[in-house]
């Protein structure tokens, strides 16, 4: 497997360990290590260290009938005789994570135009972060936008550049409030984007803004 | 027809000498010669996960559910479960680990390791109300034996993390224990632990590229 350039933080690595991101970031980063083994073998030694922390928690009294009860569990849903086979390659561009919270791939996705031929679809919106896919046409830029809080972007098809950098299928790139960019989307391949944020964009540019509630990021 | 008829106790009515001996057969079936058991370690425990997976061994299952359902309770209550709460979502844990022994892959995780992730998902099952995007399987099954070399050196670098644990500074260790309790909001996290966690990362990519190379 070919890995990626731009990985996940270590932060948002051991957030997502420990089960404490908002729900919208553990999709993206869900959907960044079935792409990548580094960022795999990365956040399997946070995981490690869930396992140290479960060796010094100490202990808590079991009910008196807790292990009959368990067993009672596995007699009324044993196990399966043999492992089943993983389901093979698939030959869209949603990893497992992702497929699974559109229900289907690529083609499954509800686009709603936002203008300027971009598209969106929100996945999730919870109180405290939000996930959507992006579409941007091939050559096409993206309004000038800073951040008020943390936004992941995990680039699914295409690539896009901005000012410092560039992003293909499988780079994060994440942006905080000091970050103030113009991505532009490769030409050749529109670029398809997931996105998690923890607050709402603020563009730069009078029209965006006026733009933004419709666009609902 | 099922388990555990001949010890319808609970485990702490066991005595040593059962939960022992038979894994000590287990753990030799299953490497084809007999192998000194050694309470307590990493190894031990992956021994008696495959025995599980490969021989449905009930006795196997009742050592680790002595061992690590009174921590999973622990770390449940501790996660914020009240304890009715984290004695249920315990049970499903455990029983998960009957249920996907076979799923367990010894050389990029410890048995600690493995059940701190299942116990972790089931607590934001019931606590958050949401299934946890999990990361796609990579595949995995009996038929694909991990290198035991790979086994080896893993299960004795997770050993190296749990004992630097022990010697971390208290307040650090706190705040690291916090986090995976999910005491600590995203932005309060601080991922430089002062744990050796690149040598296993380098471990597990190795096991990776290992699994990688044999499905081509």
């Amino acid at each position: 497997m070919q890995d990626v350039n731009h990985h996940i933080s270590d932060d948002l690595l051991m957030g997502y360990a420990a089960g404490a991101l908002p729900q919208a970031f553990d999709l993206v980063i869900a959907t960044h290590v079935s792409l990548s083994d580094e960022s795999r073998a990365r956040l399997e030694s946070f995981e490690a260290l869930g396992g140290a922390v479960l060796n010094h928690v100490g202990t808590a009294d079991l009910e008196e009938d807790s292990f009959e009860a368990t067993m009672a569990r596995i007699s009324a849903a044993p196990a399966p005789e043999r492992a089943p086979s993983p389901e093979p390659a698939e030959t869209g561009i949603f990893p497992a994570p992702l497929r699974d919270m559109v229900g289907g791939d690529l083609d499954a996705v509800k686009w709603r135009a936002v203008g300027m031929g971009v598209k969106q679809c929100v996945l999730h919106s919870g109180k405290d972060a939000s996930v959507r896919l992006l579409y941007i046409p091939a050559g096409q830029a993206m309004p000038m936008h800073s951040h008020r809080g943390t936004e992941m972007t995990l680039v699914l098809q295409g690539a896009y550049s901005d000012e410092e950098d560039r992003f293909a299928r499988g780079d994060v790139e994440i942006a905080g409030e000091e970050t103030n960019h113009t991505p532009t989307a490769d030409p050749g391949e529109d670029c398809i984007c997931l996105i998690a944020t923890d607050a709402p964009l603020k563009f730069n540019g009078l029209l965006p803004r006026i733009a933004q509630p419709f666009v609902g990021i | 027809m099922l388990f555990m008829n001949d010890h319808a106790d609970t485990i702490d009515a066991l005595p040593p000498e059962v939960l022992l001996a038979p894994s000590a057969m287990v753990r030799g079936a299953a490497r084809g010669k007999d192998v000194t058991i050694v309470q307590n370690s990493e190894e031990h425990w992956v021994a008696l996960v495959q025995a599980i997976a490969t021989a449905h061994d009930q006795t196997a299952f009742a050592e680790l559910f002595r061992h690590f359902a009174p921590k999973v309770k622990a770390f449940l209550i501790k996660s914020g479960a009240d304890a009715g709460l984290a004695e249920e979502c315990m049970q499903d844990v455990m029983a998960t680990l009957w249920r996907k022994a076979h799923m367990y892959d010894p050389s990029r995780a410890s048995v600690a390791t493995w059940i701190f992730t299942v116990a972790r998902n089931r607590k934001i099952d019931l606590l958050r109300k949401y299934a946890r995007p999990e990361p796609e399987d990579l595949p995995w099954g009996p038929e694909q034996a991990p290198d035991q070399a790979d086994v080896l050196a893993l299960q004795q670098e997770s050993h190296r993390l749990a004992e630097a644990m022990k010697t971390l500074p208290e307040k650090q260790r706190i705040l690291i224990e916090r986090a995976y309790f999910g005491d600590l909001t995203h932005s309060e996290i601080a991922a430089e632990t002062g744990l050796p966690l690149g040598t296993i990362k380098s471990r597990i990519r190795l096991a990776l590229d290992r699994l990688r190379h044999n499905m081509t």
